[in-house]
């Protein structure tokens, strides 16, 4: 039977589409209106002082777009002009120094590429498979070209003196969000950013300046970054105690965990990506990342950890940033437990969650970066389960 | 290389924004409050979210309890069982509480808050006053509570083990289904959208007619908005004041006029000047009640949607 779209002439191959003066910024097209950030409504008391997720179930390649980024605010995303900033620097350096938007301007910068990754991605699967699907199980996520200047570079201007040994960095939303950073981080790859992938930074993420941590929890990627204190002890602030530190089974609690383990989760296909197409060639894909290093590898099982393959990476990995895998298989239509397994630069292998448990117990909420389990169905579909 | 560019910070300006403390006192201004103090300002600035006891209200972090309670199933994690220095109760309620009214407490009321949440968690009497003098004699029962990062040690097996390629293991049996939970966020539906925009498009009516008898879907959607306001306000039959004074008859009425509650003297001031809680005057104070009523207490962030707002005001309404 002939196709209706080929032979009978359409209405876009006739009539004229929009002008160039339609939408002089441009958004995704209507066709595209479900890939968008979602919230968790249950998770916290109110909308201001939340978290979305990030839709990496409909993405490809590694690059977020910033308009479908995860968001995470303490007090609400604050509307504050460039012309309004300012960035002090303080505490114990030889001069005290405050610098305005255009300052930063002329300082020499970088262009860096780095994923950001909540500390609490993952965290609602600690006690077992919950939210079904990889936007909400591993959606915490994004990662962009960041153009900033090097932490270190303010830091020199300022003049460090020898007894510094921190920084606290803070925001300036209602939640003086504030972290305290070893003055090593701050010397090496931490970034004072304006831009992400080309264009201003987005008011949710923090315009007009945020910092940018590679590779260590986003709560430390303060946004709206207008105060650098360099102190002789960490602040021990609300962010750093009662929150971001991991309870183990014994009651204590690990604090100062800043790197993100390496993680890896398929992101296609995957609960809100099922299979439609039947039995035949099948492309899975996800993301890969570590806090400590580059990607080096990623194993895909298809059984649920009895036999492994190792998938392809769309490119090499870079430092802290997201790899894409691919695995293309021929499917037979038969059910799947699909897992991935990640390897990074510093030899860590991503272990499984019941590895993790084994160290942590159940009530860590952070750093959860266990392998996650897909069950795909001879339909195609997938659901998030816990295996033996 | 120095580049020679920004401009030196003024002692005022450091002053003005470096506010932190440190676990050694390191910051921390002369000061002091009470308990007995704190007890009144926590009432009016943070119960609304904290609870009264400091016990919590809906998701809002709870503050008090959880003694001995890190290793269960569930730990509870409050200031009294989980926090390992005051200094960081203080920094957090003076820099950045109450939740939309950040910065506006001063120094002494930030020390009979903290002084106050020490006492809800039966770490301190309740004749306690603290002060910069005697902050760090508090004991924290948390404080050895914790561990630097020792991921490189304790989970050194994560690192450098050649991964099982085949034959890694007999059987596979899923132990746990996310959909048998069933918390996962539903797609919203075509039905949710059009009654929001039934509900928006009732709230635009009743802006434009405040005087009309409100449309019952509004005064439906009114009366689950006002669950947030439910810890402090009751309405209806038997209201009684609370935190903040029962509601009945307030649209239309005179600013600061429920009986036997004794308000701030920013609403006293705002009755003194005539007031009017008419629906303009509800619809701005809904949405910032801080911006009509300045030393006002009602320490609530706000309604953002006008749907919320006009919602509210017409379930309000048929109180009267």
């Amino acid at each position: 039977e002939p196709d209706p779209l080929i032979t009978e002439v359409q209405p876009w191959a006739q009539g004229l589409g929009d002008g160039v003066d339609a939408v002089p910024y441009g958004l995704p097209i209507e066709y595209e209106d479900d890939v968008i950030r979602r919230n968790v409504e249950w998770l916290t008391a109110d909308t201001i002082s939340s978290i979305n997720f990030t839709p990496i179930h409909a993405l490809d390649g590694t690059i977020t777009p910033q308009g479908c980024a995860f968001e995470r605010h303490h007090s609400g995303a604050i509307e504050l002009r460039k012309e309004d900033y300012r960035l002090m620097i303080n505490g114990l350096v030889d001069q005290p120094l405050i610098f305005t938007y255009a300052d930063l301007e002329r300082f020499p910068r970088e262009n860096r590429v780095y994923f950001c990754e909540c500390a609490a991605n993952s965290g609602m699967e600690w006690a077992g498979a919950q939210l079904n699907g990889a936007q909400f199980t591993h959606g915490m996520i994004h990662n962009m070209e960041y153009s900033g200047v090097p932490l270190r570079t303010l830091l020199e201007e300022a003049g460090v003196k020898p007894e510094g040994k921190w920084v606290y960095v803070e925001g300036a939303d209602a939640s003086s969000n504030g972290r305290s950073i070893p003055l090593e981080k701050a010397m090496d790859d931490v970034l004072v950013a304006f831009k992400a992938n080309g264009e201003a930074l987005r008011k949710e993420h923090g315009y007009p300046v945020r910092l940018v941590v590679p590779g260590w929890e986003g709560n430390m990627w303060v946004k709206w970054l207008r105060r650098i204190e360099v102190t002789t002890q960490a602040i021990e602030s609300r962010e750093e105690t009662s929150k971001y530190t991991d309870t183990l089974e014994d009651g204590t609690s690990r604090k100062w965990t800043w790197e993100m383990d390496a993680k890896s989760v398929i992101t296609s296909p995957s609960p809100q990506s099922p299979i439609k197409h039947g039995p035949g060639p099948l492309v899975i894909t996800g993301l890969a990342w570590s806090g400590r290093g580059s990607i080096t590898r990623v194993d895909v099982s298809t059984d649920g950890g009895k036999t492994w393959a190792t998938a392809r990476l769309a490119q090499e990995g870079q430092d802290k940033a997201l790899s894409r895998f691919y695995l293309d298989i021929t499917w037979d239509g038969s059910e799947m437990f699909l897992q991935s397994r990640a390897m990074d630069s510093t030899g860590y292998v991503q272990p499984t969650k019941d590895q993790l448990r084994e160290v942590r117990g159940l009530n860590s909420i952070y750093h959860n970066n266990g392998i996650q389990t897909w069950w795909v169905n001879a339909k195609g579909e997938a659901e998030n389960v816990e295996i033996s | 290389e120095k580049f020679g560019l920004g401009r030196p910070a003024l002692p005022e300006e450091v002053a003005a924004w470096d506010l932190d403390v440190a676990p050694d006192g390191t910051g921390l201004p002369a000061g002091s409050g009470s308990v007995e103090d704190g007890e009144m300002l926590f009432s009016e600035n943070c119960a609304v979210c904290h609870g009264e006891f400091a016990e919590g209200v809906d998701n809002w972090p709870k503050l008090a309890g959880g003694e001995d309670t890190l290793a269960d199933e569930d730990p509870l994690k409050t200031v009294g069982s989980y926090w390992p220095y005051l200094s960081t109760v203080w920094d957090y309620v003076h820099r950045s509480m109450p939740f939309g009214g950040a910065q506006s407490l001063s120094t002494d009321e930030v020390y009979a808050i903290t002084a106050y949440i020490l006492y809800s968690n039966y770490l301190v009497d309740d004749d306690f006053v603290l002060t910069n003098e005697n902050f760090l004699d508090v004991e924290m029962p948390n404080a050895d509570g914790f561990i630097v990062d020792d991921r490189e040690a304790s989970e050194a097996h994560f690192w450098n083990a050649e991964p099982c390629m085949e034959n890694c293991k007999e059987t596979v049996e899923i132990t746990m289904r996310a959909a048998v939970l069933d918390v996962t966020p539903e797609e919203v539906s075509e039905e949710v959208v059009k009654e929001q925009e039934e509900i928006k498009a009732a709230a635009e009516a009743q802006a434009t007619a405040p005087i009309a008898m409100p449309d019952p879907k509004l005064v439906a959607a009114g009366e689950r908005v006002f669950r947030q306001c439910k810890s402090c306000h009751q309405v209806g039959e038997g209201a009684q004041h609370r935190v903040g004074p029962a509601l009945n008859g307030v649209v239309g009425r005179k600013v600061g006029q429920a009986d036997g509650f004794r308000y701030s003297p920013g609403v006293v001031k705002a009755a003194e000047e005539g007031m009017i809680w008419d629906h303009d005057t509800l619809d701005a104070y809904l949405e910032s009640p801080r911006a009509v009523i300045p030393k006002g207490r009602m320490s609530f962030q706000g309604l953002r949607a006008d749907e919320d707002r006009e919602a509210v005001i017409a379930y309000l309404r048929t109180f009267n």
